[in-house]
């Protein structure tokens, strides 16, 4: 299984929803993470300001943000390589980066649609 | 009804003073602290208010360990700064990443936990420390919480349920408290917490209020409110009951006070109920904090009144008539009636042609106790849990855009924060300054403590505006620039002619200036000495106020009013008295 990990910078929440307005890009990284776990695809993913450890602890991620500096946050690491910053993956490139079926990620049911009247 | 004599009552370990701001929670507390341990009891004393006060009380710098009272060796007092203990906190979790992660990381990091939210829970830690050590249980026979004004109380003590039910169901693991992981792990201890105060044998929640109907009615909602969590073993205690009238002005606060305790509200009056006497003091310094219970002082003061004319409430109106002010906020510690002048200068304003909108973000909401709308003023109140389900209804309309049924849960699930209240009350006091574009906004604030809060939230979340990627108000954005543009904003501090609140308002200034805020009106409210009584306590009372008008003169050059004590509700008709 590939090891996918993604950084963010210092979030107070995933969602990102305790800044003053939402973020709709947080809001589809924490759901597409979670929809993979539902689906047994583990996505490791470190916030700065609640797991700092995590950000020392690995060499790669220690290096290039002592090297690049914080504004390359978020960082991508599939097995040990930075393979993308300053921006999350699309849910097409999380799923090629994993080996998995993009239909996963692609194929929600949106909520919109199922809302009756 | 009997005196209040802590050494004749049966007390449980840990006591709990609760009541709306300025009722005297301090000295009662202290007064209890110091004749219990007095008593050869060992006793712990500590203040959990923002806007604590406890070190002009014993005239001692303390600090959030304990601090032994020299005069008391029994009594230890501990202070719990909210903000300082977010701060040290804070610095726990920062320290050890310093030379290991890049600066412009770490000050990322110390930004994400300087919001309001840090602020808070770093408060309850260190309060829940205090109830749940088993050496601090033992060492002390007992253990005396001056807690902070009602609303802020409140919430504090429905904290525990409230987070421990969310870090329990946050199933999807990392949340808002993820900034605040190393917390999780103290959920134990937080539901110990809980219990305890929810234990009649060992704890007492003391409903401190005045004789006074709106200080009941408080009290009234505090009693509801806490036995609805748990905390059921209540006593109210009556502080600064009259006890006997030789002049006009005694005689009407005598009958305005004995008026007010046979309508104390039914729920209250199954409580064991106790009253102390009104002094002519200022419950400041040992002597006078020995003596709250046992007897009076009456010290008259020699000072004279440094000012001939003293200005009137009419003159304030009028100068923020002329320069065209459009958001005007009255602040001051709870209690000291930034309602009725709020009140009063919207009606004074309106009077003279102005469209004026008088809202209250102050949890206890007396608006309505105050005042009904009237032509040309519109009236509103931040409810922070309709704010709160407002907040929410808008993040999920927007969620349900993009994703399935089941990731929305995800999401209503993480709306569970205790942060996005803090946001959504935030927002809506945003709104209403935002209505300052086309009236004039007069907003009667919330107690000190919880001002404090929410300008330090104003503050951080106008930071993270400027740098966050979401969708940002309007509103939020205006909202900084414009309180700090003293062009168009004026704050009014509202204080009382007593030690406590001038040291409480200056403190509140200063915080205010570091927020980029200019004050520049005072007013008196309430003065006995504006009343020329000749009774001979409140005589006394009155020419202790002389030395702290003559501060409040000098330190504003000369820009303050001061209102004389009515012995009448101020509302309505009577507001426009004030104006007269």
């Amino acid at each position: 299984m590939k090891n996918l990990s993604i950084y963010d910078p210092a979030m107070c929440c995933p969602t990102g929803m305790c800044g003053v307005g939402i973020d709709l890009e947080f809001l589809r990284v924490a759901t597409a993470l979670y929809t993979l776990k539902r689906n047994g695809v583990e996505v490791h993913r470190y916030n700065l300001s609640s797991t700092p450890e995590e950000f020392v602890k690995s060499k790669v991620v220690n290096d290039y943000i002592n090297q690049n500096g914080a504004d390359i946050l978020p960082l991508t690491v599939l097995d040990n390589v930075v393979v993308l910053t300053k921006r999350y993956p699309t849910n097409e490139e999380i799923a090629s980066m994993l080996g998995v079926s993009s239909s996963i990620l692609a194929n929600q049911p949106k909520a919109l649609n199922i809302i009756s009247k | 009804m009997k005196i209040f004599n802590p050494n004749s009552i049966e007390l449980t370990k840990y006591l709990f003073y609760t009541g709306k701001g300025g009722v005297g929670k301090t000295s009662a507390a202290c007064a209890t602290a110091v004749t219990l341990a007095d008593q050869g009891k060992k006793v712990l004393l500590i203040s959990t208010d923002p806007a604590s006060n406890l070190q002009d009380v014993f005239s001692t710098p303390l600090d959030n360990k304990g601090v032994v009272i020299k005069e008391v060796p029994n009594l230890i007092v501990a202070n719990l700064d909210p903000i300082q203990a977010a701060a040290e906190y804070r610095e726990s979790v920062i320290s050890p990443y310093r030379g290991k992660l890049p600066e412009a990381i770490l000050n990322n990091m110390e930004e994400q936990l300087s919001g309001s939210c840090t602020v808070e829970i770093a408060a309850f830690n260190e309060f829940s420390k205090f109830i749940t050590d088993g050496k601090t249980q033992s060492d002390y026979d007992y253990i005396l919480f001056d807690t902070a004004p009602t609303g802020h109380t409140l919430r504090m003590l429905q904290l525990p349920s409230a987070w421990s039910n969310f870090i329990s169901q946050s199933t999807h693991g990392a949340s808002c408290l993820g900034q605040l992981s190393g917390l999780q792990s103290q959920k134990e201890m937080y539901k110990k917490a809980v219990d305890t105060l929810a234990d009649a044998a060992l704890t007492t929640l003391m409903l401190v209020s005045r004789p006074e109907i709106t200080p009941l009615l408080e009290a009234q909602r505090a009693s509801k409110e806490l036995s609805e969590i748990g905390v059921k073993n209540q006593i109210l205690l009556l502080n600064g009951v009259l006890m006997a009238y030789d002049d006009k002005v005694s005689e009407s606060l005598f009958k305005k006070q004995q008026k007010s305790l046979v309508r104390i509200p039914a729920d209250l009056k199954l409580l064991e109920t106790y009253y102390i006497p009104l002094r002519a003091y200022n419950i400041t310094g040992m002597d006078n904090v020995r003596s709250l219970l046992v007897k009076d002082n009456y010290s008259v003061s020699s000072e004279m009144l440094h000012t001939k004319n003293v200005p009137h409430l009419k003159e304030i109106v009028e100068e923020l008539y002329k320069s065209n002010k459009k958001v005007i906020f009255t602040m001051g510690k709870g209690g000291v009636g930034k309602t009725t002048i709020a009140a009063a200068i919207a009606l004074g304003l309106a009077a003279k042609g102005k469209k004026v909108h008088l809202t209250t973000t102050d949890p206890a909401a007396h608006l309505q106790y105050v005042m009904n709308e009237t032509t040309g003023i519109t009236m509103s109140h931040i409810d922070e849990k309709v704010e709160l389900e407002k907040y929410k209804d808008e993040i999920l309309t927007k969620a349900r855009l993009t994703m399935s049924e089941d990731d929305v849960a995800y999401v209503e699930e993480d709306l569970q924060s205790p942060c996005t209240q803090e946001i959504a009350v935030f927002r809506a006091f945003a709104e209403i300054v935002e209505r300052a574009d086309d009236q004039v906004v007069v907003i009667d604030t919330a107690p000190t403590g919880h001002t404090l809060l929410l300008l330090d939230s104003t503050e951080s979340y106008h930071r993270e505006v400027e740098r966050s990627k979401g969708e940002i108000p309007e509103s939020v954005r205006n909202l900084l620039p414009r309180l700090r543009n003293s062009a168009e904003t004026e704050v009014i501090i509202v204080t009382l002619a007593e030690a406590t609140p001038v040291y409480e308002a200056l403190r509140l200034e200063e915080d205010l200036q570091r927020a980029g805020i200019a004050v520049k009106w005072w007013v008196i409210n309430a003065s006995m000495y504006a009343t020329n009584t000749t009774n001979r306590m409140l005589s006394a009372k009155a020419s202790n106020e002389i030395e702290w008008i003559n501060k409040v003169d000098t330190h504003t050059n000369g820009k303050f009013g001061v209102i004389e004590w009515s012995g009448e509700d101020i509302k309505d008709e009577k507001l426009r008295e004030l104006l007269a």
